[in-house]
């Protein structure tokens, strides 16, 4: 193997990893910041208001850190994925050129205008640039799931000569069967984490004694979106993604599952370590037949395991799609219980004095990140060793031309420029809830 | 079709180097010509609520590349791998000083990131000549249209370049200077006081400098690359674009003290003709070879197949409608002088 793949392929993942921390907050807080502005003009409470410009603050910051490590996202298709970007550009480029011309000027433009506007504009022109930043930013999660998607499960394409492919149907692109599920799952699980930020942060003034009625505003709203929100991601959307992985990408899902043998009423399992030398799960702790049923809804139903699929077709990291895989499923599952127990004291009207609760709260603030982040590196490695699935394989679709030193060079530069930014965001994101929405 | 996506792409880079030209020019003089905390916060909020839409015109304009021409995407942006990662360094550095040097009210963290932002912003437009600098005169692709160049060998354009040598050296400098005078405009144009008549003072200095090293990049790149002078005597219609770099430049200077809105609206028409007679006397080609002429890369062969193309001509017009709604909308709501006490970051 190349010394260089194994290195762009580090930077590929650090980067997007990286990058992948703002959008999600940007498009869940978009969403919960329209909610919060709606009730703003709807009431006329000067409450509400605050709360809005307290977390336009948040989202400011988030949204910057998100432009600025998405533009070397958009260029690292050509520098370390050059033969991959020759091949698919014909398909792809037309959802990462339609994102920009759509989506980013949406978004920059209205965004502009909701931060620093507020003075020039009504208070409904005000409402509708939060609608408009709503609008884009999901519509650039929509352009960017709709590429992966087809990285996922190429559809609507012609081969050309020289390996190039081509597009062949533009409804075809962007009706691929494979977004739909993986955009609404992918968009809850963003809304999912801006709940959580929302209630986090409420549940720290709820407990610290300050700012009470902004904290019971944002428990509120984080918890309620919040539950619904996760709700709906593992049912219907958690669901309907892992039926997609079984019946296009079998070796992905016997992966994520840690299935070593193909068998009629298979069992879930639950906790257990891939042995990948003895081909078995170490220590398992399984529920008999629940896979057959959750994949096919029949309790005998045959589901294909490694066993049955050629070694080169496995994803060339099988721990890593199962752990991955049963960390999102795992706590997803837990997000549900707090979620649950909150909503039902916010609706007892017992949550705001109720501290455990309130505790819990607070420290989940990390989980939905660690969530998302195992939810992508799931689709990722196991799309494996597919860069677009069963047409291009990744060793075949990085940048020939980049020697590993280059490489390298750019990798150290990058987590040195962004361990950085990491410290900057978490010291102003402090900042600013210590301010609190009080101060302006 | 790829002519047309050519031009398209010419026209959405044009609208990059105009639109974000005065954000980097701001950058390069508001060291110098805002010298209080208060001044400096002017500058910045003249360019704080448009930078970030100005940007995108990057962004859209490397997407549109990777629609139409992804052979070319994915050869020079592979190719070019050291000073591309460079660039996307320093687009970080820039948009993190201007969103979060007001963040902290403090004598130390203001000017760090004031510092951070002149210095990116003057390497970024440096970088950006001799990016043009280097497709102008070419590189050295192989059979299969690959190449990859180091940030420099020789400093001479010989078979084997770098990224750097006299002439991309040249045309970055000359991209320094007529993006800070851009800059000073704009300056002038969104402040008072002070500030207003030290931009504009700076403009008839750099405006000298501009229209030295415009000649000198003319007479060096006719020579570097024989394909402008070739296309400018097969179709002649073609002086309309230096035309409309001479004509700019010279209305910078009839405007400055009358109309600053004409004069900033000349300077554009400036950047405009530079780089349209730069794209006009390079087609066919938008790669040319300095190994073989047969291996360089031309509308023809880097362009993706006909199908894409015709179908993304119908959404680009109906998104261009919408982002010339955008900018006209949120530029007026921004139109005129800074007002005082409107702060950016806040
Ligand atoms: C808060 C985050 C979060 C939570 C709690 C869950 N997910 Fe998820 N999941 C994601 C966040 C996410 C994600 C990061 O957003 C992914 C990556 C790609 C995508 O579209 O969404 C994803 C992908 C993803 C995939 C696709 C993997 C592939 O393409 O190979 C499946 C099968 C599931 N999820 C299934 C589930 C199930 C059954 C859950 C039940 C608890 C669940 N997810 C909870
Ligand atoms: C934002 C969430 C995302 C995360 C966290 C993520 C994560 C990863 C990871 C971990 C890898 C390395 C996999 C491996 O080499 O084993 C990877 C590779 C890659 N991903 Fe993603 N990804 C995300 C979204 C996307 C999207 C939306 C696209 C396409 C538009 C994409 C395109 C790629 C490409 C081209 C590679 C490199 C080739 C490869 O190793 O397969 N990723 N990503
Ligand atoms: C799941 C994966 C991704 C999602 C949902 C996503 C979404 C977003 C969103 C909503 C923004 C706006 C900024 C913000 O809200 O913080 C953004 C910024 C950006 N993203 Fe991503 N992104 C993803 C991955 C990628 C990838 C793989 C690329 C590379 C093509 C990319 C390129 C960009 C660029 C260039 C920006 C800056 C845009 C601007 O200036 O407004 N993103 N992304």
């Amino acid at each position: 193997m190349n010394p260089a793949l194994p290195i762009d392929r580090l930077q590929f993942a650090f980067t997007i990893t990286f990058h992948y921390i703002f959008p999600q907050m940007t498009m869940g807080l978009a969403l919960l910041i329209l909610i919060l502005k709606t009730q703003a003009l709807r009431t006329g409470e000067e409450r509400y208001n605050r709360a809005v410009r307290f977390w336009l603050r948040i989202f400011g910051i988030s949204f910057a850190l998100g432009v600025v490590t998405g533009i070397p996202m958009e260029f690292q298709f050509g520098t370390n994925w050059a033969e991959f970007s020759r091949s698919a550009g014909g398909v792809i480029g037309q959802t990462l050129a339609m994102e920009g011309v759509f989506a980013f000027f949406l978004e920059s433009s209205f965004l502009g205008l909701l931060l620093f506007g507020e003075k020039r504009l009504s208070p409904r022109t005000h409402w509708a640039a939060a609608l408009a930043l709503f609008f884009g930013s999901w519509l650039s999660g929509y352009f960017i799931i709709a590429t992966n998607a087809w990285m996922q499960h190429p559809v609507a394409y012609t081969s050309g000569p020289n390996g190039l492919f081509g597009l062949a149907s533009f409804f075809g692109l962007l009706g691929n069967s494979w977004v739909w599920w993986e955009y609404a799952h992918n968009m809850l699980g963003a809304v999912v984490t801006a709940s959580f930020l929302m209630a986090s942060i409420g549940a720290f003034y709820l407990l610290s004694h300050r700012d009470e009625p902004y904290g019971q505003l944002f428990v509120r709203t984080g918890v309620t979106v919040g539950l619904i929100a996760t709700l709906l991601l593992i049912f219907p959307t958690g669901d309907g993604q892992s039926k997609m992985v079984a019946s296009h990408q079998p070796a992905t899902f016997a992966a994520m599952e840690g299935l070593f043998e193909s068998q009629a009423g298979a069992p879930i399992a639950i906790l257990g370590q891939p042995d990948m030398e003895k081909r078995r799960l170490d220590n398992p702790l399984t529920i008999p037949r629940v896979l057959s049923f959750l994949t096919y809804r029949r309790w005998a139903a045959e589901v294909k395991g490694l066993d049955n699929i050629p070694e080169s077709e496995w994803p060339d990291a099988v721990p890593l799609v199962y752990y991955s895989y049963h960390i999102m499923v795992g706590l997803g599952t837990i997000f549900l219980a707090v979620l649950l127990i909150a909503g039902f004291l916010l609706w007892r009207g017992r949550l705001f004095s109720t501290r455990g609760v309130l505790w819990a709260l607070l420290l989940a603030l990390p989980f939905p990140f660690i969530a998302n982040t195992a939810g992508w590196v799931t689709a990722e490695a196991g799309r494996q060793p597919w860069l677009i699935y069963s047409l291009m394989r990744t060793n075949a679709g990085y940048s020939m031309q980049v020697s590993s030193g280059n490489a390298l060079f750019t990798f150290v530069g990058f987590l040195g420029l962004y361990s950085l930014l990491s410290l900057l965001f978490l010291f102003l994101m402090w900042r600013e809830i210590e301010r609190g929405p009080e101060v302006l | 079709m790829a002519t047309v996506w050519f031009c398209l792409v010419s026209v959405m880079l044009a609208a990059y180097v105009v639109l974000d030209g005065f954000d980097l020019g701001a950058g390069i003089v508001h060291l110098c010509v805002a010298r209080t905390p208060e001044e400096r916060r002017t500058v910045i909020a003249s360019i704080g609520p448009v930078w970030d839409g100005n940007e995108v015109w990057l962004l859209a304009a490397g997407g549109v590349l990777y629609l139409a021409f992804p052979v070319l995407y994915a050869s020079s942006f592979s190719g070019f791998y050291l000073p591309l990662t460079i660039v996307l360094w320093l687009l970080v550095l820039r948009g993190t000083s201007i969103e979060f040097r007001s963040k902290i009210d403090s004598p130390v963290w203001i000017p760090f990131w004031d510092v951070v932002f002149g210095l990116s912003s003057l390497l970024l437009a440096l970088f950006f000549g001799a990016a043009l600098g280097n497709v102008v005169r070419g590189v050295p692709l192989d059979a299969s249209h690959r190449f990859f160049e180091p940030l420099w060998t020789d400093f001479r354009v010989g078979a084997v370049t770098g990224i750097l040598d006299w002439y991309t050296i040249l045309v970055g400098l000359a991209a320094v200077v007529a993006l800070t005078m851009h800059g000073a405009l704009w300056v002038a144009l969104k402040t008072e006081g002070a500030v207003e008549q030290r931009a504009e003072r700076l403009v008839r200095p750099l405006w000298a400098l501009v229209v030295l090293l415009t000649v000198a990049i003319t007479a060096a790149t006719l020579q570097v690359q024989p394909q402008v002078g070739m296309n400018l005597r097969e179709r002649p219609w073609g002086f309309f674009f230096p035309l409309l770099a001479i004509f700019g430049l010279v209305f910078v200077l009839v405007f400055l003290r009358r109309n600053r809105l004409r004069a900033f609206l000349a300077s554009c028409a400036y950047l405009v003709g530079m780089l349209t007679s730069a794209a006009f006397g390079l087609y066919p080609y938008v790669l040319p070879a300095r190994t073989n002429p047969e291996f360089a890369l031309t509308v023809q062969n880097a362009k993706a197949p006909a199908y894409g193309l015709h179908i993304a001509i119908v959404w680009w017009i109906i998104g261009m409608i919408f982002v010339v709604g955008y900018f006209v909308y949120s530029y007026r709501q921004f139109a005129g002088k800074v007002r005082s006490g409107e702060g950016y970051g806040h």
